[in-house]
């Protein structure tokens, strides 16, 4: 029987079924941070278990950490606090951990990809909604909580209920100056925050092929917003081409064995999807949030919508909420909203092609005297290869502070935060109110668009900088 | 975990949808390395506004929020459960769930019952005209029972049955060990282990 790509990965981590009972599935790779684990660890203390596989574990420190300096410790007593216990766990339990300032440190969904870990097939979780990004080279990726983490460790196993599939074909190329961002952004838009719940999405179609590795992953990290279980694209030449070589990939004949397997890896010709969804990439732009949820979005181009134009009770309630919370007018062109800060980095648009889009833009311009712009790599490794490229250089002489690698402004867990009424343009992926910082307004943005709003000081795609 | 049978609490009525986990608890109350205290965390933001609907004297001590659609999307932080349940909670009713959230409110002992938008709009009136009023909440015969009126509702069967036991999920799993040790002895050999690399 036909199957999708999703229901391969499933069926092949099966460890055990049973009528009545969610299959129990095998987990290939547990990625772990400081925020959603301590009490997972403490739970196996209290039990006197153990980690059954350290060596599918790994932990990075990543929400807490500041980014304006290293080696130090940390300011805040409280986030130093919950570091330290990461760094004591990891040391009982025999899980290896990238600290602060090490070479390999950087945000988890930025790491797993980096270190060849993060292949095709792989069943991947995280205490960490955003763990769909690793969806992107084929592997079934999603979040889970905390007792979950706690299970996974325990156990290498998760309990999970059967998911529904939903595809997402982008036909046609995609026009230029539209990324994997404004893809994401479009996608939640027609969907909505709950559109996808119980679904894995696979993501398919000509745009979607074309789009980097680095673009898949954006693209799937969304996924989370839109409600879905998880979001994939089926590895091909692209996805080998980045992971051969990496740490972790493997090598000589395991590699060729590997590929072989990963080349079964696709939705089978006849398998039907619960849902499909299909956008034309021709009637894609920049796209810009303007309200609280990710779906809350318009091409750069459009207008805040009216509330009273809004037909659904609850999507208009929901959006008068929004309009006040922002600070925004019914009908106000995106490109006159005015912000003060721009934020560049986090799990969707930290890495390397990102910093680039966004250093493409400032090149040879100043950003606006009214905005104060963060450019925070997403690993010490991405820091270290975007400085031998001289970014650091375009982004300090443009005017723009140049970080170290966490997840910082995006979630506001460090020092890095929106004060209260401040607006941003900001590449992460959540606009909920005070995500950035109490009283913070968020409007999600491209790295490119993050980059050309620096620059005007209101929001704006690189074209509107020409002329 | 504590197990759940039928739970009966008055109810607080929160008129919004898309409750994201970010607004039950803002990520500056997760820095906390405990499963415990983190009440005061609960709605932070919206609780320093004036007469927020938790703060409203008539509806202290109720056990069950009643919430329009996709409460707790977003961030899977578990720590809104445990904030929600230091609160008092028992029950969130609602629309719909965050998938993630669901999960984890499962975990611990929390109940989310999903209504139709008619059914949660009529509990928020009653809430709102008569504070008083109490809701039943009853997972053995799966339905809520408010004055006159009864309204199914489903939960999976495997969840129920958790939950109406009270039942430690690692518990159950370590007894499928050797099916565990049977499924390792197979694996595919290219798959990446994370503190040896590959010559």
């Amino acid at each position: 029987m036909p199957r999708t790509l999703a229901q391969k990965v499933w069926d092949e981590h099966v460890v055990r079924s049973a009528e009545g009972e969610p299959d129990l599935l095998y987990i290939d790779l547990h990625l772990v941070h400081e925020v959603t684990s301590p009490q997972a660890f403490d739970g196996l203390r209290l039990a006197g278990r153990r980690v059954r596989r350290p060596d599918l574990t790994i932990a990075t420190e990543d929400h807490n950490v500041p980014t304006d300096l290293l080696g130090g410790p940390i300011a805040d007593p409280v986030s130093r606090e919950q570091v330290e216990t990461l760094r004591k766990n990891c040391a009982e339990f025999g899980v290896p951990l990238h600290r602060m300032g090490a070479e390999q440190q950087g945000i988890v969904h930025v790491i797993g990809p980096q270190l060849g870990l993060t292949q095709p097939g792989l069943t991947i979780v995280c205490g960490d909604s955003h763990t769909s990004t690793h969806g992107a080279f084929g592997a079934l990726a999603w979040g889970i909580g905390t007792s979950q983490v706690e299970h996974v460790l325990a156990s290498q196993t998760l309990a999970q209920e059967p998911f529904k599939t939903m595809g997402i074909t982008v036909d046609g190329p995609l026009p230029e100056g539209v990324t994997a961002k404004d893809v994401a952004l479009a996608v939640i838009a027609r969907i909505g925050t709950g559109g996808g719940r119980g679904h894995v999405l696979e993501y398919r179609g000509e745009a979607v092929r074309s789009l980097t590795m680095e673009g898949r992953m954006t693209l799937c990290n969304m996924s989370i917003e839109a409600g879905a279980r998880a979001g994939m694209v089926a590895p091909d030449a692209t996805t080998y081409a980045y992971l051969q070589g990496r740490p972790h990939a493997p090598a000589g004949r395991l590699w060729d064995d590997a590929v072989a397997h990963w080349e079964s890896l696709r939705t089978d010709e006849g398998a039907t999807f619960d849902r499909e969804v299909r956008l034309d990439s021709a009637s894609l732009a920049p796209f810009v949030t303007w309200g609280t949820n990710p779906a809350q979005g318009a091409p750069l181009t459009g207008s805040v919508p009216r509330p009273s134009e809004i037909e659904d009770p609850v999507d208009r309630q929901a959006a008068e909420r929004a309009l006040a919370y922002m600070d925004l007018a019914p009908g106000t062109a995106l490109r006159d909203v005015a912000v003060d800060t721009v934020f560049v980095g986090s799990c969707t648009n930290g890495r390397i092609e990102d910093l680039r889009a966004a250093a493409g833009v400032l090149g040879g311009r100043r950003v606006s005297d009214r905005v104060r712009m963060l450019v925070v790599p997403g690993s010490m490794a991405v820091k270290a290869q975007a400085e031998a490229e001289g970014l650091d250089r375009v982004f300090t002489e443009a005017g723009a502070e140049w970080r170290s690698a966490g997840c910082s402004m995006c979630l506001g867990m460090n020092p890095d935060q929106l004060g209260r009424g401040e607006r941003s343009a900001s590449t992460s992926n959540r606009n909920f109110e005070g995500r950035q910082g109490p009283g913070g307004r968020t409007h999600l943005v491209s790295p490119a668009v993050a980059a050309a709003t620096a620059v005007s000081g209101r929001l704006a795609a690189p074209t509107d900088l020409e002329g | 975990m504590e197990p759940f049978t039928t739970h009966t609490g008055r109810m607080v009525p929160l008129r919004y949808s898309n409750v994201d986990t970010d607004q039950i608890i803002p990520a500056v109350y997760l820095k906390r390395v405990t499963r415990t205290g983190f009440a005061d965390g609960l709605f932070s933001a919206w609780r320093s506004q004036p007469d927020f609907v938790l703060d409203r004297p008539q509806h202290a001590g109720a056990t069950v929020l009643v919430a329009g659609p996709d409460f707790g999307t977003g961030s899977s932080r578990e720590h809104a459960v445990w904030a929600l349940q230091d609160h008092g909670f028992r029950v969130v009713v609602a629309p719909r769930f965050g998938d993630i959230f669901r999960g984890n409110a499962h975990k611990g002992g929390l109940l989310t019952v999903e209504a139709e938008q008619e059914v949660v709009e009529s509990l928020w009136e009653l809430a709102e005209s008569d504070p008083g009023a109490e809701l039943t909440v009853d997972l053995e015969a799966c339905e809520l029972r408010v004055g006159e009126r009864t309204v199914p509702f489903t939960v999976d069967g495997h969840t129920r049955w958790r939950l109406l036991e009270g039942l430690d999920d690692i518990s159950l799993t370590l007894g499928h060990a050797d099916a565990v040790a049977a499924y390792e002895a197979g694996r595919h050999p290219w798959l990446p282990r994370t503190v040896e690399v590959p010559g």
